[in-house]
């Protein structure tokens, strides 16, 4: 009996000692290191734009108009709720991804005049697994490089040449996916001005 | 399936195959309470310090018992010191977003999810932790759930590797050499990497931002309110100590939480890290090299299978879906993120669940029904593909010694394993562990079914439906923690038999192998003979795969037979809908 008290002092003692290094030392040095070496990354890599926060370059945002290159469909929140990530969890046989994704199909082909059989990028009518992606395929922004063009009265080749430029590639050419963050592309546009020069 | 995705798989197959023996050489140390390590002038002081403190003579070695109430107790101590904290949410400090208590139900599930190294998440991080919870409650049971499952598979070693004694080591130093040597220098590093990549470490309330939309004036644009928090640090023990639990709701899927192709690849290779180690650390422990070799490669086999399969499946996609216009060579994207794409879903997908990881990076319940299938049979296998630290490797002893007993069966020789005869009792303790785990996954999943409570969780009907809640069972039990996130698990009754499956899975699993153990230890060796069934090469790695698929092929086939196989025939073969 002594022996188990004994133990149990040990145990309480060691878990706040360890909890004294791990949970405070330990975060409060990451914090410390981290603020001081990479400060933008550290506070969420915020875009500021005469003195207002736009958004995360990290992070989508929900972008309706026709000027704008469009993200993908979000199931965070409303659509693109920060405070709320997360994807739909519908399940491949569910009825209501086959009915969510029939329409955004339709939208899609309309909202870019596409041809009622043209083959439509995945990317663009499912949704990502945070609901804050902030990427899209490269095809998917081929395809609507045309409407943000005509949208803003544009040359076609201003846009897509913006795109080129906004285009990532795999790391070091191997690692995950080529892709385009729409809202840093979307800044670009809005920076060129009103003639896309 | 691309040249891309191929070149990827080899790459991270090849860096975990050259990170497995300088592991294995550090562990070797850091498990020897006289070990010398680099670090020795600036952490041995502490570590003498924290010894003093506790009143721990690290020299004083434990028999099993011993060991077993020391792990018991300081488990329960820190399962108590997490509810308690959880509890009084509301009163303590660094929680800018007034965030309650959790219920006491949340509250019981989430202390013994972390304390048994599941980190399964009825909750929603950013909506539920303040930032102290995620710091003390969560990131305690990060690094000792792991230093724990280390220390079990360090005796487990040592009980084959010794002869003729008693004791096993000290429970005390075996943690805290785990943490001050081991897992705290890792996650440092690798946390401040994280950070590099995007990732935050900060203490500021969320952020509002102004989208760009309704900065124009855009009618119905909103604001984007922003979590925030220190995520880096409990992000990377997450990883180095598969626990899995994210910070947020979307996990390693959340860009702050995994924002780079690059920080995705050493995410994956984090959870492999310690777990690979360990193969050499046995076979260096047991002076056999190429036995650790030989587990390493079974191990990799399977990985390799689980892969393959899943990233087919992903390629494959939905047919239903490719049916209304969409691009099947896009292969199916609902749930994943744009850059990882296919194959670092499935790849991401393999290893969280060979090991008892469970953190993600796309969403499994959107996953095909056989790309599904393939995280759901790692989990179910017993995770001991390469595995969670330690878990993984003790699991897999587990399976050698059933191996050893079925080769010994076979050719009618009493078996024996690197020179200790298995006789009856360390056979019935082997089965013992293998049949905790079945009685909870299949046990708790038929009652779910057959309740009012278990269905009114479901997301999704039919038989996804009932992989929803075969998975949640299956990754309580175990102790991974990822899941077909659709299901609705903070209720009462979901949280209390999750809480007491995942409690199941690792202490009804974990405790019959210290007597085991115990047993091996006090054995003498038996001198090698002609008689002797070698532990290495081809013939032992594939016996070694086939007796773990059997196990659990004929254990969990007819389960799965009712949710994902019966559902990719429902997908390819008909046009019904649930």
């Amino acid at each position: 009996m002594k022996k188990l008290l004994v133990e149990l002092k040990t145990s309480i003692v060691a878990t706040l000692v360890i909890a004294v290094i791990v949970c405070g030392a330990y975060p409060v040095a990451v914090l410390a290191v981290a603020q001081g070496v990479f400060p933008e990354k550290a506070n969420g890599s915020l875009i500021v734009a005469n003195g207002t926060t736009v958004g995360a370059s990290l992070l989508g945002q929900s972008f309706t108009q026709a000027s704008y290159f469009h993200p993908r469909p979000s199931a965070a929140g409303t659509g693109y709720d920060a405070t709320a990530s997360g994807g739909s969890n519908l399940g491949p046989t569910s009825r209501k991804l086959v009915e969510t994704v029939r329409d955004r199909v339709a939208q899609y082909r309309a909202e870019n005049g596409l041809a009622p059989d043209a083959l439509v990028p995945a990317d663009a009518v499912t949704a990502s697994a945070s609901g804050l992606d902030p990427d899209i395929s490269v095809k998917n922004a081929l395809f609507q490089a045309a409407r943000v063009a005509k949208a803003r009265g544009w040359e076609k080749a201003s846009v897509e040449e913006l795109l080129r430029k906004h285009t990532q590639g795999r790391t070091f050419g191997l690692l995950g996916e080529p892709r385009v963050n729409v809202l840093q592309l979307n800044l670009a546009l809005d920076a060129l001005g009103r003639n896309g020069k | 399936m691309n040249i891309s995705g191929w070149i990827q798989l080899a790459l991270f197959t090849g860096v975990l195959l050259a990170v497995t023996k300088p592991m294995g050489l550090y562990l070797v140390q850091v498990l020897d309470a006289n070990g010398t390590t680099f670090m020795d002038p600036v952490v041995k002081p502490l570590e003498r310090f924290i010894y003093c403190l506790c009143g721990v003579n690290p020299a004083r070695e434990q028999d099993w018992k011993q060991y077993a109430l020391s792990l018991a107790l300081f488990s329960l101590a820190g399962m108590l010191f997490t509810y308690a904290i959880l509890r009084l949410q509301h009163l303590l400090p660094f929680n800018p977003r007034q965030l309650g208590a959790l219920t006491p139900d949340l509250a019981f599930n989430t202390a013994a999810s972390f304390t048994t190294n599941t980190n399964w998440q009825s909750y929603a991080g950013e909506a539920t932790m303040s930032y102290f919870s995620q710091m003390v409650a969560l990131t305690f049971h990060n690094f000792m759930s792991a230093a724990a499952g280390i220390a079990v598979a360090a005796v487990l070693v040592r009980g084959v590797a010794r002869q003729g004694v008693q004791t096993l080591g000290n429970f005390w130093a075996d943690i805290v050499r785990l943490t001050l040597y081991l897992l705290l220098p890792l996650s440092l590093v690798f946390a401040l990497f994280l950070v590099s990549q995007g990732m935050i470490q900060n203490f500021h309330d969320f952020t509002t931002a102004t989208p760009v939309e309704m900065k124009a004036g855009v009618d119905g644009a909103a604001p984007q309110v922003i979590a925030q928090g220190p995520m880096a640090s409990q992000v990377a023990i997450k990883m180095i100590g598969t626990n899995g639990g994210g910070f947020t709701n979307a996990n390693a899927a959340h860009p702050y939480e995994n924002p780079t192709p690059l920080s995705n690849f050493l995410q994956m290779l984090s959870i492999f890290l310690i777990p690979s180690g360990l193969t050499y650390y046995l076979g260096r422990m047991v002076k056999n090299q190429r036995h650790g070799w030989t587990v390493w490669a079974a191990m990799a086999l399977v990985f390799l299978a689980g892969v393959t399969v899943c990233w087919w499946a992903e390629s494959a996609g939905n047919p239903r879906i490719a049916a209304l216009g969409v691009d099947a060579a896009d292969g199916n994207m609902e749930g994943k993120e744009v850059r990882f794409g296919i194959f670092n879903s499935a790849l991401f997908a393999t290893v969280t669940t060979d090991a008892s990881c469970g953190a993600v990076n796309a969403m499994h319940d959107s996953f095909t029904p056989l790309g599904g299938l393939v995280p759901l049979v790692n989990i179910e296998l017993g995770e001991i593909i390469f595995g969670g630290v330690g878990s993984g490797l003790y699991g897999m002893m587990v399976f050698i010694i059933l191996t050893v007993f079925l080769a010994g069966l076979m050719v009618g020789r009493t078996p024996e394993y690197l020179g200790k005869k298995i006789e009856s009792g360390e056979v019935k303790l082997a089965v013992l562990f293998v049949m905790a785990a079945v009685l909870s996954v299949l046990g708790f999943t038929g009652w779910a079914c057959v309740t009012a409570w278990g269905q009114a969780g479901l997301a999704n009907t039919g038989p996804h439906g009932f992989s929803e809640m075969l998975y949640a069972y299956s990754s309580g039990t175990g102790n991974n923690g990822s899941a077909f996130a659709g299901l609705t698990a903070n209720t009462p009754w979901y949280n209390t038999t999750l809480g007491f499956a995942m409690l199941f899975g690792r202490f009804l699993m974990l405790l019959p192998l210290l007597p085991l153990a115990g047993s091996l230890a006090r054995k003498k060796i038996v001198p090698v003979s002609g008689g002797t069934f070698p532990v290495h090469g081809v013939t032992f790695a594939l016996l070694l795969v086939a007796t773990i698929v059997i196990v659990g092929a004929l254990t969990f086939f007819p389960a799965l037979a009712l949710g994902p196989i019966v559902e990719h025939f429902i997908m390819t073969g008909s046009a019904a809908l649930y």
